[in-house]
């Protein structure tokens, strides 16, 4: 069976035939006859330059389909298609609302974004929704590191999945959801839980069909008793040659943009990194010349020993990534979090900002998410930009990105 | 600030580095307070401190040329915006075809090149005369934001033309962007230069017959000047097209509703027969045999435009390279016309039949058959409404010769269905084709605002998505006073 796939389709009932959108695409996906206007599956990359000339909104229409709608389908259509429901998700009425679950997920944590988010201009074009709970993909666990040091409070750990023959294609910026086995206290299936991936789009090592993940053993205190997260225990429990049952991939709009020359402000703290561990690893491995599109990293952890990757991301040399790295517990210093840091580098943050290549993406938990608005809007201010308005323009063009949880 | 993006610093918005052009900038905004005094005299009446939410062009790049937002209309940035210069373009088609495309104006075409652009500019603030008291019958704050984006296009449009008249042509460039200013729409003693553009637009179904019918002639129009050999022609009306879309898209889209509202309210009320008009208008809906009518009207009025059908003029600008044919890079044939024929219609013997002319000569009836087929889709989607809703009529362009004042049939008198007819029989029985007055004096009783937000006519359906993705009540147009 063929891997689904979101379809670009227009609404023939509200296009006008203005030819604007065959016009504006750059690489003729966009064709017609005498009735309809319609999007050629096997050219387009959703790159969405279409969208916003379109005067009429018809061209925003999206179906997730196993077999592409051909051009001669499209040409006959009246009207849009209802969403046929796909196999994948045919498993009775739990699995809808657990698929569903996957998208409120995703809705909470880019909700931050304040609005309806577009994919960076030059993104790939990402897969998404391939394995669901009732037709999960099989990973094998390869690896199961600590990242942080023993002796540290903090037990974070990069866990890597193969895939053997499975096809799980994944973008830097993309989540998989993992089921944990068994059951809950009131004999229902566990939740599915979202990881960002955190290793580049051609596997943790290159051209294998392996993933990353970066995941935080968490521990809840409730009067006085621990209780161990379950879907984290159990990852970070697990041993080499394990399996664990696969979602995903999710998310098509927290991605990386392709465009060698993009310019990229990642702000996160502890596993929030896994994204941006993606991506930068990602420009690392395509790197040709030192004058590509800068990236400055804020990520703040407790203390240097609870930071994830600290020894290998200290390693990266400055003309890659500008890493500005900051501590809450230090015994020796105050607590300093990331937008403390961000207002001491108004100056190179600023400046990126008024770059119309900059794409700011911030990853973390919810909390950070005020904090770091206000020192970008504090940065603004003193710049005499409006931070509520160049969100919200970035937004629209796909140049920023909240995931946060 | 690169080519792309829209400096917002100057006074005068564009991307054509104005700031490096001291003489041309000096121009232009000697010219800007005659333009604003225009727009305040002229322009929307009874509007001009309301905030609309309309968007403004900022960049020419697929992502940044539309960003939505309240503007009060004097104060909206009407800007100077060109296409990306295509690198190494050729001439495309004439007998300078294959050529480097001209940068500067080629002094053997200057007064032709001068003549293309002064029409073409003087139907952009004419069509905004011609609305000018549209908005105080609105069926929708939804429709009035539409009028008003449609409006202050327009007015880009002039802005548009105007610069090239200033950078391009001195100073009867500038003289001719005075008199774009001077002129006016009706006006008995400095009319505006194309008949079409000097009718009254008094109602908001004459406003979407005219944005879907006249407009598509702009459309077509610039579709040909976008093929110029004239670099800055091209690469402004190419962006100008992009603008183009969206008034094509109020005409069409309004009718539809209209058609829609019609339709709807004879099937809740039992009505068969589209033909018994009382019933129907009783409905307080515009009858199905009226909106035929008007698009007879609007549709002849609108082949006018596109002058005689055999022409000395646009075989000239063809063949000097100043206006080419609709998408004429995707024809194929040799781009030069010498020994080609294209078949033109006729008048002969008490019939129609086709002749073949020298295609350089018959390159206005081309045109006119290129909108012919265009303005067709639309028509053909109004029906598919009909039909769906299930209603037994059938919507239809009339016969070419119909009621025409310009061209080969001007002198005959023909049925929409493309019967001869003598001069007697059209007197008789052109109440059937075209709107009398009392279908004008119906039309007119419906107009009565609507201006609270989400409410609509009821002789119009809602849109079916709103503008910008907004919601149903979104209150488009804050009108204040």
């Amino acid at each position: 069976m063929s891997a689904p796939l979101r379809q670009h389709l227009i609404d023939p009932e509200i296009c006008i035939r203005c030819n604007t959108c065959e016009e504006t695409c750059p690489i003729n996906a966009v064709t017609h006859n005498e009735d309809n206007y319609v999007v050629d599956a096997a050219i387009c990359n959703a790159c969405l330059d279409c969208i916003s000339p379109c005067p009429t909104g018809a061209i925003d229409n999206w179906r997730t389909v196993r077999e592409p709608y051909s051009l001669e389908e499209q040409f006959e259509w009246d009207e849009l298609p209802e969403q046929e429901e796909l196999e994948l998700d045919a498993g009775g009425d739990t699995e809808e609302a657990r698929e569903e679950e996957v998208q409120d997920l995703l809705d909470q944590a880019h909700a931050g974004a304040g609005g309806q988010v577009r994919p960076p201009a030059s993104a790939a074009k990402p897969s998404i929704n391939l394995y669901s709970r009732s037709e999960p993909a099989l990973a094998t666990v390869a690896g199961n590191f600590r990242i942080t040091q023993q002796d540290s409070q903090s037990d974070i750990r990069h866990i890597v999945l193969d895939f053997g023959n499975q096809s799980f294609p994944v973008l830097e910026g993309q989540s998989i959801g993992v089921i944990p086995p068994g059951v809950d206290a009131r004999g229902r299936p566990h939740h599915v839980r979202l990881y960002s991936v955190a290793s580049p789009r051609d596997g943790e090592r290159p051209n294998h069909n392996n993933l990353s993940l970066t995941v935080k053993r968490e521990v809840t205190q409730v009067d006085g008793v621990e209780h161990p997260g379950v879907a984290s225990s159990y990852l970070c429990d697990l041993k080499k040659g394990d399996q664990v049952q696969v979602t995903g991939p999710f998310g098509n709009s927290f991605l990386m943009p392709n465009d060698p020359e993009a310019k990229i402000i990642m702000i996160c703290t502890g596993t929030g990194s896994a994204p941006f561990r993606a991506m930068t690893e990602r420009r690392r491995r395509r790197r040709r010349r030192e004058s590509e599109g800068e990236i400055l990293l804020f990520f703040g952890a407790r203390t240097p020993a609870e930071l994830p990757y600290f020894g290998p991301l200290m390693k990266l040399p400055d003309s890659l990534i500008v890493k500005e790295l900051c501590f809450s517990r230090l015994a020796d210093k105050p607590k300093e979090y990331v937008q403390d840091r961000m207002l001491k580098r108004t100056e190179a943050v600023a400046a990126l900002l008024k770059d119309t290549r900059t794409h700011v993406y911030i990853c973390g938990l919810k909390g950070m998410e005020s904090g770091v608005k206000e020192a970008l809007e504090s940065i603004c201010r003193g710049e005499g930009l409006d931070w509520q308005s160049l969100s919200a323009e970035m937004r629209d063009t796909g140049r920023f990105h909240v995931e946060t949880y | 600030m690169d080519a792309l993006h829209v400096s917002y610093d100057d006074l005068i918005p564009n991307n054509v580095n104005l700031s490096g052009d001291r003489r041309l900038q000096r121009a232009l905004e000697a010219w800007h307070p005659g333009y604003i005094d225009w727009w305040k005299t002229m322009g929307p009446e009874g509007f001009m401190d309301s905030e609309v939410y309309l968007r403004t062009a900022v960049s020419v790049e697929p992502k940044g040329w539309a960003k939505f937002g309240y503007v009060k209309m004097p104060e909206y940035r009407w800007g100077i915006l060109l296409a990306p210069q295509e690198e190494d373009r050729k001439i495309p088609f004439g007998q300078h075809k294959g050529e480097p495309a001209w940068q500067e104006v080629p002094g053997e075409y200057r007064s032709m090149l001068r003549r293309l652009i002064v029409i073409q500019g003087d139907t952009e603030p004419a069509s905004v005369e011609q609305q000018r008291h549209l908005g105080k019958t609105c069926p929708s704050l939804y429709d009035l934001r539409n009028l008003f984006q449609v409006n202050v296009e327009e007015g880009r449009h002039l802005w548009a033309m105007v610069y090239l008249l200033q950078k391009h042509f001195g100073r009867d460039g500038r003289e001719e962007a005075e008199a774009l200013l001077t002129r006016r729409s009706g006006d008995a003693d400095r009319p505006r230069l194309l008949g079409a553009f000097n009718e009254a637009t008094p109602d908001w179904l004459s406003f979407f017959m005219f944005t879907y019918f006249t407009d598509r002639d702009g459309k077509m129009q610039l579709e040909a000047l976008a093929q110029s050999g004239f670099d800055p022609l091209s690469r402004t009306t190419r962006f100008m097209l992009t603008e183009e879309a969206h008034h094509m898209f109020v005409g069409e889209s309004g009718i539809s509703r209209i058609v829609q509202r019609t339709c709807e309210a004879m099937k809740a009320a039992g009505i068969e027969d589209p033909y018994e008009i009382d019933k129907v208008r009783a409905l307080g809906v515009i009858d199905l045999p009226t909106l035929q009518k008007k698009a007879n009207f609007h549709y002849a009025v609108t082949l006018d435009l596109f002058g005689a059908e055999v022409s000395t003029n646009a075989a000239n600008a063809f063949n000097a390279g100043l206006k080419g044919r609709f998408q004429e890079t995707k024809i194929e044939d040799d781009h030069q016309l010498v020994n080609e024929t294209y078949p033109v219609l006729r008048h002969e013997g008490g019939g129609f039949k086709m002749v073949d002319e020298p295609a350089l000569s018959a390159l206005n009836a081309r045109l006119r058959d290129d909108y012919e087929r265009d303005a067709a889709g639309g028509v053909k989607r109004w029906n598919k409404v009909i039909q769906k809703i299930g209603i037994d009529f059938t919507l239809e362009l009339p016969h070419v010769a119909f009621n025409r004042q310009v061209g080969t049939f001007s002198d005959l008198q023909a049925t929409p269905a493309g019967e001869i007819v003598s001069e007697a029989e059209w007197e008789k029985r052109q109440g059937e084709w075209l709107p009398a007055k009392d279908d004008l004096a119906y039309i007119d009783s419906l107009m009565q605002p609507v201006n609270e937000p989400g409410g609509y006519a009821d002789w119009i359906a809602s849109p079916k998505v709103g503008i910008d993705g907004k919601p149903g009540d979104f209150e488009y147009v804050k009108i204040y006073g």
